[in-house]
């Protein structure tokens, strides 16, 4: 099989388009799983409703009905806007979560670019799309759009720093950057001499995973951090003049960056695409990786999801505090516990 | 050689624009998302010397954090959509003659070493288990400890210095 499928070989340019299709089948997938499952069925079942019904069997169809009616949907630019900003925004948001999902890996020979720097990659990366955010809060010349803007920037700059320390300690304990390493690492590692499950490092960095985990849900801005569009407040925030195909670009963002972030967790944490007791070099991995990738994004999408329907929103200050006061904090403590234990054994 | 030193040529042309961009655009948000491209640029460079690891912190910290916290600044405190007539300084000469200098200075230091040799044709680094990133830090935290630890204590001293400025009750 494997020599069958490493036999064709495919020019640069040939592979190029495979791995666009690749990615743009890993965004869209994965964030509409989460749309339909959590936001449409989840959240409903949460609160004593069916959800949508009409569209498809069980309602599976609304989702296309409704990026139907978003694209039949006029594009309306404010007037006093900076139209070309105002235009570019959603794109960019959008452009950094494909890129995020480039550096994922999906099985050993499955993924888009096996970098060295890999989960810095990532990071790196991610943090654009604040731009993104804060263009479209400036552009859309609206007092409701620019606080939301900024109370997004305020609050992912406070939260970033708290996701890169918790990595660090995953980094220390793999010894590597490069993704398909750590994934390898929590493979092969062992439990004080116990090699049964290999060591997901959700065991031994339980406390970078919270911090991780409440990170994240700031970084993707859900309730209850989601000030950013506080609807009571801000209307929608940065995304309240966008209409139509623009507004479904921040949409679609929203959810593919948590499936984008969730997959991240998921390879950082649990083990990523490997299962207990497979073989890593195996060809099945490479169609059995993704599935197993997908449903690890589904349980961390659903704690996050979780948390999304269950709590009310953070005041700005007791956010910040959180951040500065807590999280980081721990974070550190965390990384120089890592560092003693790694030592030491 | 000739793909990268084309792909050179193009994201310079396309940096020195960008900078053009930066210091006579009237808007200043606008000039602050040309700085972006050009920050972008210089990844890129380094991206073609194969220094991934340097670029990945280009990124991120010009880009995700600098940048990101010069726009938070200036929608905090004017950033009117449109033509500013006040954004040229009036003594913008004195800078012209500073950047000047410093682009001969530079210019010069890099032609006085590095002459007319030309790239290793393989420009990875690879002394330490194979990996780029690796001998990176290698490198940071043997040879060049001390000169990394005393950036450490200048970025502190940096941001007391920030928060004694802040304060209000002095």
């Amino acid at each position: 099989m494997r020599s069958l499928v490493l036999a064709i070989e495919l020019a640069w340019w040939q592979q190029t388009v495979l791995r666009t299709i690749g990615v743009l089948a890993a965004v869209l997938l994965p964030a509409g799983t989460l749309v339909y499952v959590f936001l449409f069925k989840m959240m409903s079942f949460m609160q004593s409703r069916l959800g949508p019904m009409e569209a498809g069997p069980y309602g599976s169809m609304q989702l296309l009905a409704e990026v139907g009616k978003w694209i039949q949907k006029e594009d309306i630019i404010p007037w006093r806007a900076d139209r070309k900003l105002f235009a570019m925004a959603p794109y960019i948001v959008v452009m950094t979560v494909f890129l995020t999902y480039v550096g994922v890996p999906f099985g050993p020979d499955a993924w888009f670019a096996d970098l060295d720097v890999g989960i810095f990659y990532i990071l790196a990366v991610s943090s654009i799309s604040v731009l993104g955010i804060l263009i479209a809060g400036w552009s859309s010349a609206n007092k409701y759009s620019l606080l939301g803007g900024l109370r997004a920037a305020g609050q992912l700059i406070a939260y970033e720093l708290p996701m890169v320390l918790a990595v660090v300690g995953v980094v220390i304990q793999a010894e590597t950057l490069n993704l398909q390493g750590i994934v390898a690492a929590q493979h092969e590692g062992a439990i004080f001499g116990w090699d049964g499950i290999g060591n997901p490092f959700i065991l031994t960095q339980f406390v970078g995973f919270l911090i991780f985990l409440v990170a994240l849900q700031a970084e993707l801005t859900q309730t209850p951090f989601d000030m950013p569009v506080a609807e009571s407040e801000l209307v929608s925030g940065y995304m309240t003049e966008y209409s139509g195909m623009r507004f479904l670009l921040f949409f679609i963002a929203e959810f593919a960056s948590a499936g984008a972030f969730a997959a991240v967790a998921a390879t950082l944490f649990l083990g990523g695409w490997a299962l207990p007791g497979v073989d890593l070099d195996a060809d099945y991995m490479n169609v059995l990786g993704p599935i197993v990738l997908l449903a690890k994004i589904m349980l961390v999408a659903f704690l996050v999801f979780w948390v999304r329907f269950t709590y009310p929103r953070f005041r700005e200050d007791q956010l910040q505090q959180l951040a500065w006061k807590v999280l980081i904090p721990l974070s550190l403590v965390n990384i120089l516990a890592t560092m003693a234990l790694k030592v030491a054994y | 050689m000739v793909a990268q030193n084309i792909f050179f040529y193009v994201i310079a042309a396309v940096m020195v624009a960008a900078a053009v961009v930066v210091v006579t655009n009237r808007n200043v948000v606008r000039a602050a998302l040309a700085l972006i491209v050009v920050f972008a640029g210089v990844a890129a460079q380094y991206i073609l010397l194969a220094a991934e690891f340097v670029a990945t912190t280009q990124v991120l910290v010009y880009i995700g954090a600098i940048m990101v916290l010069m726009l938070f600044g200036i929608m905090l405190t004017r950033a009117r959509i449109g033509q500013d007539p006040e954004m040229t300084n009036e003594r913008w000469w004195v800078g012209l003659i500073t950047a000047l200098l410093l682009a001969g200075v530079m210019g010069y230091a890099l032609i006085d070493h590095f002459g007319s040799d030309p790239l290793p044709e393989d420009r990875r680094l690879v002394a330490v288990g194979g990996s780029n990133t690796a001998t990176v830090s290698d490198a940071i935290f043997s040879q060049y400890l001390i000169p990394f630890e005393v950036i450490s204590v200048l970025l502190l001293s940096a941001l007391v210095g920030a928060i004694v400025i802040a304060r209000k009750d002095r």
